[in-house]
């Protein structure tokens, strides 16, 4: 690609070093580049309480990750043992002691529903915080980041590293960074497609070379991801790649908390002993720990996730200088005002209690109840009928008519069941079972069976006569745990 | 959410493109470098993708592609892939016993499907696609419980090998109506005293004096194929007369043009057309629409 624009004057004149750096030219500002390099983000070494917590989470939520899919499940002898499964294969999902069939995936969009208004609630409440805690960009990026202070040292170490030649030393730790940012990755990957197969099988195959393609494929795609968006993307995707921060704007308004800079308070920033100076002594603290490369004393940001870094690493410095703590800290925008006129700041309640705040918990919790309440109703067996309408009815040759339907009968327990099934309606409609004498069915375990039954009625009855008629299929196990109904309707010759 | 200035670090220059509304100016910031890279590795890849797959057209097709990929041969390979994987049921399929298939769960499981691609394909041209046929216009309904030539697999077999009244193969079943009104054997009066007497039979609203008559006239000219008693005869393909179901119509008018032009159905063998195990297939799906015996 390095190919010599010969006709390049304007990279010449403007003294632009890069050939392929396109420019522009407007008419009261110098012409710059389109494009720019990512600079590089030394994140310095930070203690303190939002520290400790994102350790916390990162623990928990790296452990739910990797650790899930070996959770065992006892569930009898035809069904997967393992706790939580993506069984994409038979079409099932298993979670603990729920079942997911294909035909019930609107647990799964309800679940989404609620992770979607879950996500509205916290921003309008407490704005990024998901993106600053809880976001797998956020906690695997904070991994790396640790692997890299880990390797190379502290944030002055690092980038004394990154000015460095490329000798023995530098080539060495980048290495060794890389070897571990690689094997994360690896794990990761793995992880995630032992969600979707018996993973001590998985395990075992992967090791011997027996897996599938798709899972080794699966596993690089996801190590390469997570190396690239982990070691070298990281903020990048926030900015440049997520639609999550361009959303959230909407989500937020003057009573969200976030975190802010007491402007009031620090501002003029300098030193300590000059008179008139705020209590921001510019020591840039929160910008050196800032994984965004930020400065929130130019207040709020799109590039900010609220990860809380930068709160730490004040209140340190608060603390050293013998000043209040929370010169940054969470705050919400009607509070600013109110401080910096020297009124007290309204309750954290009070402004987490707002219309919109309620609104959202009333509607996700409203989709939580119906999901639960839908879980517990469902049952073991279940059956949906299909009319045949091609043709509508049959006339048999002593004149009776009848109506077919096909019946899809679904066995979700872990043993072979007896289903009889029957029909009730008005008319008095004789039901029958296509290739078996009796109302009798047997459904293998976990599976769904197609049956085909048909509803008779006689020479000149009403049903035979009439255009319609209303008809309930019932379908129970034999054992009497189970009865489900499917309403369906009666086609006659329309007389 | 904030009614701020635009506010730079010390020394920044970052220019705006002048455009502004309600104050709130835009900034005219670089793009990531990364992102022309990516820009650029995209034509890269595009390029590369049109040498490996087809895509440049020529004046007759398109560029082959140097990888040799064709959707084409791809379905192909999986049409065979899938003949492979299904030629042990076909075998077991051709080798059972007729009558034992449609109790056979393990069979009808390949058979029905199969069978029911066969009669969309084949059959449904006159049989209609729910196999409902086409009452009045010759064309039988197979989900009924009255069949012409016999309902058993073994028949309905024979009945798809072969075709009905079916000239060019000699084992096909064949029968043949007189045309007792285009051909001068009964004359009108005597074809309305038949039709009225069938009326009868199949219960329906006829004329009692001339039903009578008709009743010596159908000993004498229809009993030998319809039977005695009107209720046909498979042997010879001839229908009930006393039932519910009328291939060409059953009103006085239908019936007194069947007596008098005869009627003359066919069906093509499809023995040579379809392959032994596809005819199995479509024999034990039209034994299992409901009215197989």
């Amino acid at each position: 690609m390095h190919v010599k624009v010969a006709a390049a004057p304007a990279a010449d004149r403007w003294g632009d070093p890069n050939p392929w750096s396109l420019s522009v030219s407007s008419p009261d500002t110098e012409p710059q580049s389109l494009y720019a390099a990512r600079e590089p983000i030394f994140p310095r070494r930070v203690k303190g309480s939002f520290r400790t917590m994102k350790w916390w989470i990162m623990a928990v939520t790296l452990g739910i990750y990797y650790l899930t899919p070996w959770l065992r499940w006892d569930r009898g002898p035809n069904l997967p043992d393992q706790a939580v499964l993506i069984d994409m294969a038979n079409r099932r999902f298993f979670f603990f002691m729920i079942e997911i069939w294909p035909h019930e995936f609107y647990f799964v969009a309800g679940l989404l529903i609620m992770a979607g208004l879950g996500l509205f609630l916290f921003t309008s409440a407490a704005g990024r915080v998901w993106c600053g805690y809880a976001c797998p960009q956020t906690v695997w990026t904070d991994l790396f980041i640790l692997v890299e202070r880990w390797v190379e040292g502290d944030r002055n170490a690092r980038i004394r590293l990154h000015r460095q030649r490329w000798d023995g030393e530098k080539i060495r730790k980048r290495l060794a960074k890389w070897a571990i940012w690689f094997l994360i990755g690896l794990a990761t990957g793995g992880a995630w497609i032992f969600y979707f197969t018996d993973a001590p099988t998985l395990a075992v195959d992967l090791v011997t070379g027996q897996a599938h393609p798709i899972a080794y494929t699966t596993m690089l795609i996801l190590t390469a991801t997570t190396f690239a968006f982990g070691g070298f993307a990281r903020e990048q995707m926030c900015i440049y790649a997520c639609p999550w921060p361009r959303i959230q704007a909407a989500m937020m308004d003057e009573d969200t908390i976030t975190i802010a800079y007491r402007e009031w308070r620090g501002e003029p920033r300098g030193k300590q002993d000059v008179a008139g100076n705020g209590d921001c002594i510019d020591c840039k603290a929160c910008v050196n720990v800032c994984p965004m490369g930020i400065d929130i004393r130019n207040g709020q940001q799109l590039a900010c996730i609220t990860c809380g870094l930068c709160i730490d690493a004040c209140n340190d410095m608060m603390d050293k200088i013998g000043k209040p703590r929370d010169l940054i800290g969470y705050l919400a925008l009607t509070d600013e005002v109110r401080e910096r006129e020297g009124k007290a700041p309204k309750s954290v309640w009070s402004h987490v209690f707002r219309l919109r705040t309620v609104i959202y918990t009333v509607l996700w919790g409203g989709v939580g109840i119906a999901l639960v309440v839908a879980l517990f109703l469902r049952s073991d067996i279940d059956v949906n009928v299909t009319p045949v309408r091609n043709p509508t009815f049959v006339t048999l040759s002593d004149g009776t008519i009848r109506n077919t339907y096909d019946l899809r009968l679904r066995n979700k327990t872990g043993d072979d069941a007896w289903f009889s099934i029957s029909a009730t309606s008005e008319a008095g409609l004789v039901l029958k079972l296509e290739g078996t004498p009796d109302a009798l069915v047997r459904v293998p375990a976990n599976e769904t069976l197609q049956q085909r039954v048909y509803v008779e009625a006689a020479p000149g009855s009403q049903a035979a006569l009439a255009d319609r008629t209303e008809l309930r299929l019932w379908v129970a196990d034999t054992e009497g745990k189970d009865r489900v109904h499917h309403d369906t309707v009666f086609n006659g010759k329309g007389e | 959410m904030c009614a701020k200035q635009v506010t730079k670090k010390p020394g920044e220059q970052v220019g705006t493109t002048g455009h502004s509304w309600d104050g709130i100016e835009e900034l005219n910031n670089p793009l990531p470098r990364w992102w022309v890279w990516v820009f650029y590795a995209t034509i890269v890849w595009g390029i590369g993708y049109t040498v490996a797959y087809p895509a440049w057209p020529l004046i007759s097709g398109a560029t082959p592609g140097v990888l040799g990929a064709s959707t084409r041969a791809d379905v192909a390979a999986e049409i065979e892939r899938f003949d492979a994987a299904n030629a042990d049921i076909k075998a077991q399929l051709v080798a059972a016993p007729l009558a034992s298939i449609p109790s056979d769960q393990a069979l009808m499981a390949f058979a029905e499907p199969a069978g029911g691609a066969v009669f969309k394909t084949y059959c449904a041209q006159c049989h209609g696609s729910g196999a409902a046929g086409v009452e009045g216009k010759g064309y039988p309904s197979l989900l009924d419980d009255d069949w012409l030539w016999g309902g058993t697999i073994e028949d309905i077999h024979l009945t798809i090998t072969h075709g009905i009244r079916n000239t060019t193969d000699a084992d096909a079943r064949y029968s043949e109506m007189p045309k007792f009104g285009a051909d001068g054997l009964l004359d009108d009066a005597q074809i309305g005293a038949v039709v009225e007497h069938v009326l009868a039979i199949s219960g329906q609203e006829h004329d009692a004096a001339l039903a009578t008559e008709g009743a010596t006239l159908f000993a004498d000219n229809c009993a030998a194929c319809h039977g005695d008693a009107g209720t046909g005869d498979r042997t010879q393909g001839a229908p009930n007369l006393t039932d519910a179901i009328w291939l060409y119509g059953g009103s006085r008018e239908k019936v007194k043009e069947s007596v008098a032009y005869a009627r003359f159905g066919v069906m093509p063998a499809w023995a040579g057309r379809l392959t032994e195990d596809e005819i199995r297939a479509v024999a034990a799906y039209v034994h299992s629409r409901g009215g197989g015996e």
